[in-house]
């Protein structure tokens, strides 16, 4: 009712028609212009400037000239990219299964009233808070090779009698930094799926289990469903921060031993800052963008078909 | 909730929770426990006889002390603390005045700028490193705290105006036409109104924009070059180890005195951090 009294208000107002429209659009214009300022300068411009530079061949302080598609065969052709390429996938496939599988779990857990329940949240979150770098540096020392506390545990409980050198074992670097990287997801997916699970009514599961569903079943057929649309886009998140992951494995492993860690933004930082080739390294981490877009397209189209359905 | 007996409680619920707290927070127990404990204690072999590991009879502050007196440490956490607090104000600044112009005006284009601002939201600090870092050079903002409180808000405005666009939806046209037919100019009816209806999201993106811009890398990795520039999480990585010879002792303890400005922002707006991450994953 005040609604319609304050449109037909308005109507009534002898300000023009046009004139007023223009008013939003110059507002939203001077709105948007520190924004775009920033984003163009420091975002769309080294964009630019990265897609020119992956086509030259410079390097640190020489400028160079334009090769064309040159650096990208060149890496095409490099074992160790390929190598990088192999692990990225390998790494993001891994943590996100398990980050959401143990996330999912760890939310169910959260998701009754018992006691302390919000300090137990807060305290959860406290591995996605604290800097990663930071966090990490823990880890390493705990995975140190003559110190290592996992070592000295598994000792003491009898499942070990030589020591297990986490970080300088090919296969086992890869598993540590999965561990570490699944160790710091966690709390994300389980706080943004707690959050997703509070939505859902409790009469539904309530419903379903009169009706003589088992608590799988209401699991897979009530809950899960409902829960899609807030997984694919924590699941968006993690996969391209995790693919484009570069802290924690530079601090574990800085790609070692023997490239078994390198990553994409790893190796890119070797090639281009390390040893100064910025036209490769530049090309390596562009190389990101085909399959970040890739996984970006496909998981928004999925993310608009659950939404509408 | 349907369940069943106290023993099933304990095995199904609080076992697993229990298990969960510790895997997630032994490693900053162990941070804690390294920073107070005595080199001698330290690097004692995992099979060495009578070793007790989680626990130090001889706590000390000879690591804390070698931090501050032996390194810039203290100069680090400045500058972290000045670069996270002037890259958020400038992201709040961009991020509320965009997520208000996206929410709430219309104007030609608004829906593909908005998805524009979401495509950059996903675009990751490593994919640009590189050509930024010419940029920087070139600007000569080269190991300048400015090289990053300029380019930090390319990661963070872009979550602040995706935040705060969900929350100025939220908040009824009515309230703003009401003002307008007072006699409130568009501009004034924003900024007196509106925006002070939505300090908690405001709130919400600043305590995560600093989190986030305390945690950064590799920006602050590539353009400081010179000791009393870095950042702590940069600091730590590259004063604190000699090629292959880490302190340990000093590291944890700089690991844990730089965790500790974002736990107790952290510890104070639990409840908005955490509205602000269930808030930006719904979108």
């Amino acid at each position: 009712m005040a609604v319609t009294a304050v449109s037909g208000v308005e109507v009534r107002r002898p300000v023009p028609r046009l004139r007023r429209l223009e008013d939003e659009r110059w507002l939203a214009l001077a709105l948007l212009v520190p924004t775009a300022v920033l984003l163009g300068l420091f975002i769309a411009y080294p964009f630019f400037e990265g897609v020119m530079l992956s086509l030259s061949s410079s390097r640190v302080g020489i400028p160079g000239e334009f090769v064309g598609l040159k650096n990208f065969s060149k890496i095409w052709d490099d074992s160790i990219f390929r190598t990088a390429v192999w692990n990225t996938f390998w790494y993001t496939g891994v943590t996100t299964v398990f980050k959401l599988a143990l996330g999912l779990w760890l939310a169910m857990l959260l998701n009754r009233h018992f006691k302390g329940k919000a300090l137990v949240r807060a305290f959860i979150l406290l591995p996605f808070i604290i800097p990663t770098v930071l966090s990490t540096f823990a880890w390493k020392w705990m995975f140190d090779p003559t110190f290592s506390v996992i070592n000295w545990t598994l000792f003491h409980l009898g499942i070990i009698t030589t020591r297990i050198n986490w970080l300088g074992d090919p296969d086992l670097a890869m598993t540590s930094i999965i561990i570490v990287n699944i160790w710091r997801g966690v709390p994300f997916f389980a706080i943004s799926l707690l959050a997703g699970l509070q939505t859902i009514s409790p009469e539904l599961n309530e419903a379903a289990a009169i009706d003589g569903a088992r608590p799988w079943n209401r699991f897979w057929y009530v809950t899960w469903p409902l829960l899609l649309p807030v997984t694919m886009v924590v699941m968006l998140f993690s996969v391209i921060q995790t693919f484009a992951d570069f802290q924690l494995v530079y601090v574990m492993t800085g790609g070692g031993p023997a490239n078994a860690t390198q990553l994409f933004a790893t190796y890119a930082y070797q090639i281009g800052i390390g040893t100064g080739l910025l036209s490769e390294g530049a090309a390596i981490s562009l190389a990101m963008f085909p399959f970040l877009f890739i996984i970006v397209v496909v998981q928004l189209l999925y993310i608009r078909r659950v939404e509408t359905r | 909730m349907i369940e069943g007996a106290a023993w099933r409680r304990w095995v199904f619920y609080n076992i697993p929770l229990i298990l969960f707290v510790f895997v997630l927070l032994f490693p900053f127990y162990w941070m804690i426990i390294t920073t107070f404990r005595p080199d001698g204690e330290l690097y004692r072999p995992w099979n060495a006889p009578n070793y007790m590991p989680f626990w130090t009879n001889h706590p000390t502050l000879e690591h804390i002390e070698y931090l501050f007196e032996e390194t810039n440490f203290a100069r680090w956490m400045l500058n972290t603390m000045f670069i996270a607090v002037v890259s958020t104000l400038i992201s709040l600044f961009c991020g509320v005045l965009a997520g208000y112009a996206l929410a709430r005006l219309n104007f030609p284009w608004a829906g593909s700028l908005g998805t524009m601002i979401f495509i950059t939201y996903l675009v990751p600090q490593t994919l640009l490193f590189i050509p930024l870092a010419q940029i920087i050079r070139n600007f000569e903002l080269g190991d300048t705290p400015w090289s990053l409180i300029l380019t930090y808000p390319t990661f963070l405005i872009p979550f602040c105006t995706w935040l705060m666009m969900g929350y100025f939806k939220a908040i009824p046209k009515e309230l703003e036409e009401c003002a307008r037919i007072d006699g409130a100019s568009r501009w004034k009816a924003m900024v007196y109104i509106i925006i002070p209806c939505a300090v908690p999201g405001i709130l919400s993106a600043g305590i995560i924009a600093f989190t986030l811009s305390w945690n950064e890398f590799i920006y602050a990795l590539v353009f400081l070059s010179s000791p009393d520039q870095k950042t702590v999480p940069v600091g730590v990585t590259s004063e604190l180890i000699r090629g292959d010879v880490f302190f340990w002792g000093p590291l944890m303890a700089g690991a844990l005195l730089g965790s500790i400005p974002v736990a107790i922002v952290y510890s104070f707006f639990v409840e908005h951090y955490v509205s602000g991450l269930t808030g930006s994953v719904k979108g």
